[in-house]
């Protein structure tokens, strides 16, 4: 994209520039679209597990429009800060939360080639950044001047930093076997046939992808781990001093991460815009067949990301009005004594399997990537070489 | 001023500083009311907790001494209004007693019937409430589900859902409408398989054995001492039953059924082959116990009425009579316990040879079964609050009165 704006604006820097608000505004645009599709979903999930309907009225029979009625319905709402909160924290704190949530999305691929920033280092950079959204928990908690929200800010720090540990090491896992921390390169490992999906490449990233998903679930603090947010204990944890739009923006935040972490285990372990048929491959839909045929390709990749990751939240919808919630002891139990150890005996045995069968066991190898990382500056600099 | 500290009381302006004092209510989720914990934690242990009751004080009792005993039944409806058949039958056989008045048969199979349903509806509201305190969602749905059909039941019957002073001195207000019965019972065929799906869902569950296995655990002698009954005593395996131990003027409603009391003899519970098992980190007296107890009641309950049912057919006679609102009460103090849904619901009644009774009594199962809050929660966490205080199961209703 930045090449073709080079096109029409002259200084090249401006040209980037433009690129990058550009992708922003996209990736925001698409993600804000899911949020509000999954609160709709998750209301409708909720009211169909629990033997009723759900929202039915707002826009149509199937309630589509709830989101946005709700999105108005915050919008409009008195906007309280209680007088013992920390003004500045307590307004600084749903931002901080909500911009490192949606950060993440920078790095990840939806297709081989739609990716705002191909990093060679994605996966480093994922969990960093997804690191710092416990931030704006702790600030939100603390500055809202209640011991209540004080209690249920603490919780989610130990939990949040805590569950990044197995997290981190089940990546490393993928990382170990694919070779290489960029997603894209890791997608296009994963190209061909359902069983060309990291997850069935050996038994312990099958483990992995297991032990990946209860972290996850841990560390966007949902059911069964949503201690944090426990209505029947702290009202509603660090979030229940705040209101209307603020809380909205937390809101979002946490549906954004659970997308995020979504579609990382979904390019992970399940080829990412790979469909379990190359179906793309099949119809014709690749670049050799014209520019439309390779958008239309690219599209069918990245609905597949996309719809993988719907899948996953979905899933996590499904867990959270299903079982109850365990204490934060427990919570820190299962994390320490559980996920650690069993994540890092996989990564033992994955390191173990890619000595053992370099090859392959069943699957052919797939080659590292052997394209640079940033194709422009790669250019630019053997140009300059020469 | 020097300021008396009497055994649990502490005063609130003398905190150590390294201690948080949080307060759980009046207006919170789960305090199943408007109950006021104060919690005195170090972190996340809870070093005292103390309930302050009082926010749903409507001075039933003082409204007692200026009303005729029929016209008190309302006030009964509204102590434990989840379980109002059976208030309404505790002051209706206390005031029978005293006035000599026994209930035709069939008046009495249908006595069984409503307060028996209405268990079953109280512990649906229990077990559901329970687990919406421990954070499942759906289990809650599914028992309100069928509590709505036997509110509905309720409601062709006597024309309320909730505050049905329907029971009353002399019999019940009028008889059931044609059909009812069928319905009843078809409501309990389709009501099985949900106790099954109930016990999916919650009972077996691992994370809900978690939360409620071997937490806040009730040895029998502190319970007894403490005056509990109900679930909360058998579950600490204490055997005792109103409706097979109480007085002869109330168990001779329950005479000539088919029932267990669920208590735990010999480390089984009885017909337990057709539930879950119990686990092995649960503790006889724990809120896991506490629980399975209300579930397998559940049970019995569906089975006395359908034998309830089955006598109501075949009785010969009327339902009973309401006495005259007139009616006096002779001189004399008749006091008569009832196994409520929550436990021992005790009403006293002083006549004084007039229409009105000079003193009036009510003697709250779940007030008891409260006070044993602070010696359960000692040394718990935080997030087990909920838990104990889910598994007693109090109605704020009859606690204030």
């Amino acid at each position: 994209m930045a090449e073709w704006l080079k096109g029409y604006l002259d200084p090249p820097w401006l040209a980037y520039l433009a690129a990058a608000l550009l992708q922003c505004a996209v990736l925001l645009a698409v993600v804000m679209t899911a949020v509000a599709a999954f609160n709709w979903m998750e209301r409708k999930i909720a009211g169909r597990l629990q033997d009723r309907l759900g929202p039915t009225r707002v826009g149509g029979r199937f309630g589509w429009l709830q989101s946005v009625a709700d999105g108005i319905k915050l919008l409009t709402k008195e906007d309280i800060i209680p007088a013992g909160a920390d003004a500045m924290l307590f307004r600084l704190a749903p931002y901080l939360s909500f911009c490192t949530a949606f950060c993440v999305f920078v790095a990840i691929p939806f297709t081989d080639k739609w990716v705002a920033l191909r990093l060679n280092a994605a996966v480093f950079f994922i969990l960093a950044v997804a690191g710092l959204e416990v931030f704006g928990v702790i600030l939100g908690g603390y500055s809202s001047g209640s011991k209540w929200s004080l209690l249920g800010a603490m919780r989610e720090a130990a939990q949040v930093v805590s569950y990044e540990v197995p997290m981190a090491l089940c990546v490393v896992v993928v990382v170990t076997v694919a070779g290489t921390m960029d997603l894209v390169a890791i997608g296009k490992m994963q190209s061909g046939w359902f069983w060309d999906w990291l997850v069935f490449h050996d038994p312990f990233t099958f483990l992995t992808f297991w032990i990946y998903s209860t972290c996850a679930v841990a560390s966007v603090n949902r059911a069964p781990f949503d201690l944090p947010e426990a209505e029947s204990e702290l009202v509603a944890g660090f979030m229940t001093e705040y209101s209307g739009f603020r809380w909205s923006v937390f809101f979002m935040a946490e549906y954004g991460s659970m997308l995020a972490v979504s579609i990382l285990a979904a390019i992970l372990f399940f080829g990412g815009w790979n469909g379990p048929i190359p179906l793309a491959g099949l119809l014709g839909l690749t670049p050799q067949h014209g520019p439309v045929a390779g958008f239309l390709g690219e599209l069918l990749g990245a609905i597949n990301t996309l719809g993988k990751g719907i899948l996953g939240v979905g899933v996590m919808m499904w867990l959270r009005w299903t079982l109850p919630r365990l204490r934060i002891d427990q919570v820190m139990t299962v994390c320490l004594k559980y996920c650690i150890p069993l994540a890092a005996a996989m990564f033992v045995g994955a390191a173990l399997w890619t000595y053992a069968f370099p090859g392959g066991l069943i699957l052919p190898a797939r080659a590292a990537p052997t394209e640079p990382a940033f194709p422009l500056a790669a250019a630019a600099h053997n140009a300059g070489e020469q | 001023m020097a300021i008396e500290r009497t055994g649990l009381e502490w005063d609130e302006f003398d905190v150590r500083t390294d201690e948080l004092v949080i307060n759980m209510g009046p207006q919170h989720p789960s305090t199943h009311g408007v109950l006021r914990v104060l919690l005195r934690t170090d972190g996340e242990v809870v070093q005292q907790a103390e309930p302050h009751i009082g926010y749903l004080h409507r001075c039933a009792e003082k409204i007692g001494e200026n009303v005729s005993a029929r016209q008190w039944i309302p006030y009964t409806d509204r102590l434990d209004y989840l379980a109002a058949m059976n208030m309404n039958l505790g002051w209706a056989l206390t005031v029978e007693k005293l006035l000599g008045l026994e209930v035709p048969e069939k008046g009495r199979h249908l006595r069984v019937i409503m307060a028996e349903l209405n268990r079953i509806a109280s512990h649906l509201v229990a077990a559901g409430t329970y687990g919406l305190d421990l954070g499942s969602f759906t289990p809650f749905m599914y028992c309100f589900r069928e509590r709505e059909k036997i509110l509905n039941l309720f409601e062709e019957a006597c024309g309320a859902r909730l505050t049905y002073s329907y029971i009353t001195v002399g019999g019940v207000m009028a008889d059931l409408p044609a059909g009812w019965t069928d319905r009843c019972l078809a409501f309990l065929d389709q009501f099985e398989p949900v106790v099954d799906e109930l016990h999916a869902l919650l009972t077996s569950n691992a994370i809900f054995v978690r939360r409620a296995a071997g937490i806040g655990v009730l040895a029998p002698e502190l319970a007894v001492s403490y005056g509990c009954s109900g679930p909360v005593l058998r579950a600490s395996g204490v055997d005792w039953d109103l409706r097979r131990d109480g007085d002869p003027w109330y168990t001779r409603m329950y005479q000539g059924y088919d029932w267990d009391v669920i208590v735990q003899v010999n480390g089984r519970y009885p017909h337990d082959e057709n539930y879950p098992q119990v686990p092995r980190a649960a503790v006889l007296g724990d809120c896991w116990h506490r629980f399975y107890v209300r579930m397998l009641e559940v049970v019995q309950s569906m089975r006395l009425v359908r034998q309830g049912i089955e006598r109501y057919r075949t009785a010969a006679g009327s339902v009973g009579q309401p006495i005259k609102l007139s009616q006096k009460l002779p001189k004399g103090e008749v006091y008569l316990e009832t196994e409520a849904p929550k436990g021992q619901m005790g009403f006293m009644v002083i006549g004084d040879d007039s229409a009105v009774p000079v003193r009036v009594r009510a003697r709250s199962s779940s007030f008891c079964n409260l006070s044993v809050l602070s010696e359960l929660c000692r040394g718990c966490l935080v997030a087990d609050v909920p838990a104990i205080l889910g598994s007693l199961d109090i109605v704020l209703g009859e606690i204030d009165r």
